[in-house]
């Protein structure tokens, strides 16, 4: 542990930030919140809510966990943790069913589903356990962005080539291509077609970032 | 009985928790390396998901929804605890799990053995939370409905895991690109089992 009086956004701590986004992304590399990341995606606007709903309970949740760190009984550790999430989900949920609540029909379970996303528990576990509330929570950030990233990638890409819209405004009718022929890739749109785009934005990261690459 | 059929079937292949839903994929995508350990994981999974759904389902029916509480007293009429629904779920998962572990080890050493970190890991499986939030969703009218839907998505789950771990310890073998290889790969078979499940989408049971 460095001394209190490290800056805020010194050079570790903005790591912490922006490891996530690529090196460390939570999807393509820690393999870490795929279950729900994939099934929300066909359209943009679904995609957008969850990655800021995931950002505040997981942010939320590394404070809590990292001011109790020194005080949970190692033993019980997982059910405490899952209390700290399932509280703050609940009040997720809440807030959408208010305020958004097409959003919160068309995400059905996997808004509850946030709970046993391995994103919160692994980054509870390996980091806020043993962190201060500081770094945590930018650790929180920085992870629900990178998991937000490859979620508005797939969402755009699928909306974009599945139903022709990007955030429902019909691009592709506009600029014409309908009339030359074209048609929406129907397939886009099923669950399966997101698990190939991850594929294939792991295919790129890695091309790109040949550390990455896995023995086989 | 034809009913019960009907929710078996449905819940492996058409509502497949893998295919259609992506739930449990994070332990699918870890433990799928090599097909021994994922038939215990699938076990395990099938095991959990057929207590906890029905163990939910009492819970739902009896404690939470709007109006259940009125075995109690007819007061009760208009209490809805239905809010509490995410963490008392999780509660039971996360106890249910605890209890099948010691209960397995206390009975069946060797399996507990084999079986060894996967067994807690379940509690934190998106596939069992998810089983007891569709259960809750598609509102199933009695306990033998709910179980089978249970065990029906545990099977569905243990086919899926089990297929897929099978064809990575195939495609070792094969000269796939570099930056492909290991996850990328995985992801992309995964996307085309998807698909070859959708076939059985139309069916109408």
């Amino acid at each position: 542990m460095k001394s209190d009086r490290e800056s805020l956004f010194s050079a570790r701590n903005m790591k912490l930030l922006t490891n996530p986004l690529n090196d460390e992304n939570p999807i393509t590399v820690q393999v870490l919140g795929i279950c729900s990341a994939l099934a929300i995606t066909v359209k943009l606007e679904p995609s957008i809510v969850m990655a800021i709903s995931v950002m505040a309970v997981l942010s939320i949740a590394n404070v809590v966990i990292s001011l109790l760190r020194k005080m949970i009984p190692p033993r019980i550790r997982i059910i405490v943790q899952l209390v700290v999430i399932a509280s703050l989900v609940i009040l997720v949920d809440q807030i959408l069913k208010a305020f958004a609540y097409e959003v919160s029909k068309q995400l059905s379970v996997f808004v509850g589903l946030i709970i046993t996303n391995c994103i919160i528990m692994g980054r509870l576990e390996a980091f806020a356990m043993g962190n201060r509330p500081w770094p945590a929570f930018l650790d929180g950030v920085g992870n629900a962005a990178g998991y937000g990233l490859i979620l508005v990638i797939v969402g755009f890409f699928r909306e974009l080539l599945g139903s022709g819209e990007v955030f429902g405004y019909p691009v592709l009718e506009k600029i014409g291509l309908y009339r030359i022929g074209y048609e929406d890739n129907g397939l886009m749109i099923l669950p399966p077609m997101a698990l190939i785009i991850v594929g294939v934005i792991i295919w790129v990261q890695r091309a790109k970032n040949t550390k990455l690459i896995e023995e086989n | 009985m034809e009913n019960l059929i009907n929710i078996f079937v449905k819940s492996i292949f058409i509502d497949n928790m893998i295919f259609a839903y992506f739930l449990g994929m994070c332990s699918y995508l870890a433990v799928s390396k090599t097909v021994k350990t994922s038939v215990g994981l699938g076990i395990a999974v099938i095991f959990v998901l057929g207590i906890t759904v029905p163990v939910n389902y009492l819970i739902e029916n009896y404690l939470l929804k709007e109006g259940a509480l009125t075995w109690l007293s007819p007061e009760f009429a208009d209490v809805d605890l239905s809010f509490l629904t995410f963490i008392v779920f999780i509660a039971v998962i996360a106890s249910m799990v605890q209890l099948v572990e010691m209960v397995v080890e206390k009975f069946t050493p060797a399996l507990y053995n084999s079986l060894g970190i996967f067994l807690p890991l379940i509690a934190v499986n998106c596939a069992i939370l998810g089983g007891s939030l569709f259960m809750q969703e598609r509102e199933y009218h009695n306990l033998a409905e709910a179980t089978v839907f249970g065990l029906g998505s545990g099977v569905g789950w243990f086919l899926a895991i089990v297929g897929i771990a099978a064809i990575r310890e195939k495609i070792r073998y094969s000269n796939v690109p570099a930056p492909l290889r290991g996850l990328g790969i995985t992801f992309i078979i995964t996307g085309l089992m998807g698909i070859a499940f959708m076939s059985f989408m139309g069916i109408k049971l």
